[in-house]
Parts: C-alpha cells; sequence; structure tokens
C-alpha cells in the first residue's frame, strides 16, 4: 500500500448569508494537528457555533474530530450545539459524533502544593513516618523472634533445605567479595599508620592498629555493609517480586505462614553465615596489614603475628564476633519486612529496596555505635 | 470480501531453543476487517501476535504488515510502522508508575509534536472512548480492577488512531457481562475508526460478536481460515470439539 502524502491542515471561517462556516482543509490527523493548536485556541470566542463545511476535508481520525468538535463547542452556550455539517465525507460525521460523546474530561491533574505550610507538612510526615517505621520493625523483630523460638522449640518444622540454600547463596557466595574488600580496608589502615606513626618513630606499633582496628570493628563491620547491600536488597527483591505476583497470599491460603517460610529461614540462615562471614574478613583484614607491614615497614610477618598475640587482647576480637550475629538478624528482618510491604506496582518494589538498604545501613551503625559505648562502660 | 491486505505471513518458523512453535505458517490479514485467532491453549497464538509485531524473532520465513517487511526496516521505517499500530497486551502492560492519563499519552509524546495540553484532552477521550470514567485518568494502573485496567490499555493502544490493532485475549479474566461490552466496543470503534483488528482469542462469545474471519492455530500451522459457518464444516477434530462443545454450541445458539 502506497501512502499517500499528507497535506497540512488549514482553516477558516466565513460569514455567508447569515451563517457562520468553519472550513476545514487538508488532513487532520494526530500527526498534523500539533501546529493547529494554538491557533485554534487563540479564536475569539462566538456565541453562535458555527457550521462546519468538510468539502475539501482531507483524512480525518478521532484526534482531528475531537479538535474540530472543540472548536465548533468553544465559547458556547449550549452544551452539546447541533452539528451542522456541509460538504461530503466518509467519516467525518460519524467521528465527530464519536469524539463528542467521548469529549468529557477527565478529573484535572492534582496540583502539587508547595511553599511554607508544604514543608512543615512534609516534615510532619516524615517525623511520623519515621516513628511508625520503627514501631513496625520493633513489632515485626518480636513476631520474627516468636516465630524463630517456636520453631526451635519444634524443629521438623524448620524448613532446613531453604535455609542451607540461603546459607550458600548469601554466606558462602558473599565470602569472595568479603575477603577481598577486607583485605584492602587491612592494608589501608596499615599505610596509613605506618605514615602517621613513622613522623614518632613508632611505626612497629602498626600491628596494634591493624589488630585492634580490625578485630574489633572493621572485620565486621565491613561484612555488615556487604551484607546490606548484597544480601538485604536481594531478600527485598525476591520477597517483593513474589508479594506482587501474589504468591504470598497463596502462600497464607494454603495454610503456609510466610514468617515460617521466608522469614524464619532468611534469619536462621543470616544469624549462622555472618560471624563465618565476619570471622573470614578479620582473619583477611589482619593479613592485609600484615602484607604492608612486611613490604613497606620491613616488619617480618612472624614478628607481626607474635606481637598481635602480645599486645592485642582477644577481648577484641570477641567483641568483634558478638556483633556479627546482631548485624545478621538486623539484614535478614529489615530485608525481609521492606520484601514483605511491596504494594502492586514496580515502582515500589524499587522503592521498597532502597528502603530496605537504607535502613539496613543506618541500623547497623547505630547498633555499632550503641555497642561502642557499652564496651566502653564494661571496660572492654 | 476481499482488498489489500494489512498483514502476509509467510512460511514463519519460530522456535524456542528446540521447542518448534510455527512451522511453514502462512496467514493473511485484509484491511479492515476483524480477525480472530484461535487455538488450543499453548499452540502459539501470542507467539504468532509477537512475531508480526517484531518482539519474537522468526528462525524463518517473512511478516509483512501494511507490504514492508517487519524483519528488514531500517529505524525511521520501524518508526513509521510503529505509529500505524497498536498493542494491547494480555495483563495490560501499562507502565505502573504512570497514571492512566500518562500512560494514554506516552505514545502521543513520543510520536508526535502536539502541545502538552492538547495530548491531555486526547488521552481524556480515548480514556472515555475505552468505556472509563472521568476519575480513571488520575489513577495508578495498581488502583484499577482488571476489566478496567484492560479498557485503559486499549486506550493507550488507540493513542495515535492505529490502522491495525492488535488484542491479546481482550476479554480473558472478565465477567461476560464486561466481555459482552468489551465486544462491542471493538466493534463499534473497528466501524468508526476503519481498523484492521487482529485479536487473540478463547472466547467463544467474542468470535460469535466480533470477528469477520477466524484462524486456527493447531499442528504449529493455521489449519484453517473462515468464517464460523465455514469452519463449522471442516473436520479437523479440534474445530469440531471447539464449536460442537458444549460452550460453542451455547455461543452459537445465543
Amino acid at each position: 500500500m502506497v501512502m499517500s502524502a499528507t497535506t497540512s491542515p488549514e482553516f477558516a471561517f466565513e460569514t455567508e448569508g447569515g451563517r457562520t462556516f468553519l472550513k476545514v482543509a487538508g488532513d487532520w490527523t494526530v500527526a498534523t494537528i500539533g501546529a493547529l493548536d494554538d491557533a485554534l485556541r487563540a479564536l475569539p470566542e462566538r456565541v453562535e457555533p458555527p457550521a462546519l463545511d468538510v468539502t475539501d476535508l482531507g483524512k480525518l481520525d478521532t484526534a482531528g474530530a475531537f479538535i474540530i468538535d472543540r472548536t465548533i463547542r468553544s465559547g458556547c452556550k449550549v452544551s452539546d450545539p447541533p452539528l451542522d455539517m456541509v460538504g461530503e465525507h466518509d467519516t467525518a460525521e460519524r467521528l465527530i459524533r464519536q469524539a463528542r460523546a467521548a469529549s468529557a474530561a477527565c478529573d484535572p491533574e492534582p496540583v502539587p502544593s508547595r511553599g511554607l505550610v508544604d514543608l512543615l507538612e512534609r516534615t510532619g510526615r516524615g517525623v511520623t513516618h519515621l516513628l511508625e517505621e520503627t514501631y513496625a520493625t520493633l513489632v515485626f523483630l518480636g513476631e520474627a523472634l516468636v516465630t524463630c523460638f517456636r520453631l526451635l522449640l519444634n524443629p521438623r518444622k524448620l524448613r532446613g533445605t531453604a535455609t542451607i540454600a540461603i546459607m550458600e547463596e548469601a554466606g558462602l557466595d558473599a565470602m569472595p567479595i568479603v575477603a577481598f574488600l577486607s583485605f584492602f580496608v587491612g592494608m589501608v589502615v596499615a599505610f596509613i599508620g605506618a605514615t602517621t606513626l613513622r613522623t614518632f618513630g613508632a611505626t612497629i606499633f602498626t600491628v596494634e592498629l591493624v589488630g585492634i582496628s580490625v578485630l574489633r570493628e572493621f572485620g565486621v563491620i565491613l561484612t555488615a555493609i556487604i551484607l546490606a547491600g548484597r544480601t538485604n536488597s536481594a531478600f527485598t527483591a525476591q520477597i517483593g517480586a513474589m508479594k506482587m505476583r501474589q504468591e504470598i497470599d497463596a502462600m497464607t491460603t494454603l495454610g503456609l505462614n510466610p514468617m515460617e517460610v521466608l522469614v524464619a529461614p532468611r534469619v536462621f540462615a543470616m544469624v549462622v553465615m555472618t560471624p563465618v562471614l565476619a570471622f573470614v574478613a578479620t582473619l583477611s583484614g589482619v593479613f592485609g596489614g600484615l602484607v604492608v607491614s612486611w613490604m613497606a615497614l620491613d616488619i617480618n610477618p612472624a614478628v607481626f603475628l607474635s606481637r598481635i598475640q602480645a599486645f592485642v587482647p582477644i577481648e577484641n576480637f570477641w567483641v568483634g564476633m558478638s556483633k556479627a550475629p546482631i548485624f545478621g538478624l538486623v539484614v535478614a528482618l529489615i530485608g525481609c519486612r521492606q520484601g514483605l510491604a511491596v504494594g502492586g506496582s514496580v515502582q515500589s518494589l524499587g522503592a521498597m529496596t532502597t528502603k530496605s538498604v537504607v535502613q539496613a545501613l543506618f541500623t547497623i551503625i547505630v547498633i555499632d555505635a550503641v555497642f561502642a559505648i557499652f564496651y566502653m562502660e564494661l571496660g572492654i | 470480501m476481499s482488498g489489500p491486505l494489512a498483514i502476509q505471513v509467510r512460511r514463519l518458523k519460530t522456535a524456542y531453543g528446540d521447542h518448534v512453535v510455527h512451522e511453514d505458517l502462512d496467514l493473511d490479514v485484509r484491511e479492515g476487517e476483524i480477525l480472530g485467532v484461535i487455538g488450543a491453549s499453548g499452540t502459539g497464538k501470542s507467539v504468532l501476535l509477537r512475531a508480526i509485531v517484531g518482539l519474537k524473532e522468526p528462525s524463518a520465513g517473512s511478516v509483512n504488515v501494511f507490504g514492508k517487511d517487519v524483519l528488514r526496516l531500517d529505524e525511521e521505517a520501524r518508526d513509521a510502522l510503529e505509529r500505524r499500530w497498536g498493542v494491547m497486551f494480555q495483563d495490560g502492560a501499562l507502565f505502573s508508575n504512570l497514571t492512566v492519563r500518562e500512560n494514554v499519552m506516552i505514545p502521543m509524546a513520543e510520536h508526535t509534536d502536539m502541545p502538552r495540553d492538547l495530548m491531555k484532552e486526547l488521552a481524556d477521550m480515548k480514556i472515555r472512548m475505552a468505556g472509563l470514567g472521568p476519575d480513571a485518568g488520575n489513577k495508578y494502573p495498581s488502583d484499577l480492577s482488571g476489566g478496567m485496567r484492560k479498557r485503559a490499555a486499549l486506550a493507550r493502544a488507540l493513542a495515535l488512531d492505529p490502522d491495525l490493532l492488535f488484542l491479546d485475549e481482550p476479554t480473558a479474566g472478565l465477567d461476560p457481562i464486561t466481555a459482552a461490552n468489551f465486544d462491542a466496543l471493538i466493534v463499534e470503534l473497528q466501524r468508526a475508526l476503519g481498523l484492521t483488528v487482529f485479536l487473540v482469542t478463547h472466547d467463544v462469545d467474542t468470535l460469535h460478536a466480533v470477528c469477520d474471519r477466524i484462524a486456527v492455530l493447531s499442528d504449529r500451522k493455521v489449519i484453517a481460515v473462515g468464517t464460523i459457518p465455514e469452519l463449522r464444516q471442516q473436520d479437523h477434530p479440534w474445530i469440531q470439539d471447539y464449536f460442537g462443545g458444549p460452550r460453542g454450541r451455547a455461543a452459537t445458539a445465543a
């Protein structure tokens, strides 16, 4: 089929024997009428609706019919003026009637308000939202813990395969990246220590610096941050996608409790695997410090290790490791909770995943600070 | 009834891995007709639709739409062709982060240079034409019921006044009354706008109410094309079962 070339639409008003005609010519289609819209809107108001002359009208579609009808109706007192047509056209009358039947506009878009009141309103909403989130997270924590304890009392109901699969996916598979990043952070700490301590001629203290910082903080906090970015987001996305596809609803109607089936295995897996990952991270962080000390400071690895054993109290290691299961719990709980909060739209899945990661990171760092104060008061 | 062809499929073969869906499939759709495509579940009705609009690349064969080979188009020609068809997917496939009105405005914004106000007015008209109420424009797809979502999807498919409309199971999952309204809507729009409609369906009532001709998909091919009385003459067991089964008879009697 050969497409005939389009001609641009034109219009004119003509008065003849007391009647006003709107004379339209050319093609009035969705592709062409854009250029005409401003001119048609700018027309002066008329009292009487004009008659329509379609003698020279070319192609017409519903968009063209709509805009012609709008012009006829504009400025007219009557809501539904009669259609007065002159000339022959295959589809004009039918299309214009069709367009008129559907011409009632939908509700206008709500205008977003701006200004001081709006700012205050948003601030207020933000604060209450924060409180609600905290409360809801605590409620979820309680519910999850109750479920977990119930499962521990009745271990046959625990989903072993799922738990092990999550352990592999979220724990074992994360090991290379955790070890790798921790190694580099260990190196960086050793470098900073070396350059700063050199001014005092006390480069040997790099060993204590690396030992204490990695054992106590960096090993576990790096693990937690990587898990928050990697595993927490995956949990939210998995569960959120299931929620969107009504799989969670299906589960509930089949008598499966999502808490038992989805949340508990993730909680168990993370509580077990995070200490393992943190342990690996600690080892490889110390190793990173050792490599730098050896290369840049000529501290022999044997000296490094014996000095760590002698001068870095083992409590540092236990302080670090004691935080790991808590962080694992935080990652699993926040990931699952935000996943279950996903609504029907794709956008909410994205929003919840972002929120989940941000919340997990925030909570991890706050809890870490609380631990620091706690252990300081204990004098460890 | 015959005339120029809107769609011409020749010796089409599509496959997913080793699984061959179509082989040596021929199909013609004439301009201005409503062609229904039926077939048992899994015979590749939706895959055929995807192959025609270029979403699924065939392993062999050719697909011509309005005389242009869909598979060998440069970007400009492809763009021009996309303006001439509208596709309504099975689940609506509305963009969930946009309101219904914004969904309908998307193709207009992409393919025309209309002022935004006019686009809004036209989008509203399409929404009303598809039979939705005035409050639907600002709603998000997740706020709509299944039937309303299908109407919104139809409004988006009609946004550019296409010459060719692809509908993938438009009445599936709707209650009979809504489905009948939808059938009437399709016929009304087809008559008013002179559309060619490619309609994939399971619904025997829709076939009776809407379609000019029906193509039957089975054994990887189109085994028969014709009006319902013509198809009834066919000996093929699936066609006999289809129209002779309890649902088929009920629809004929209606």
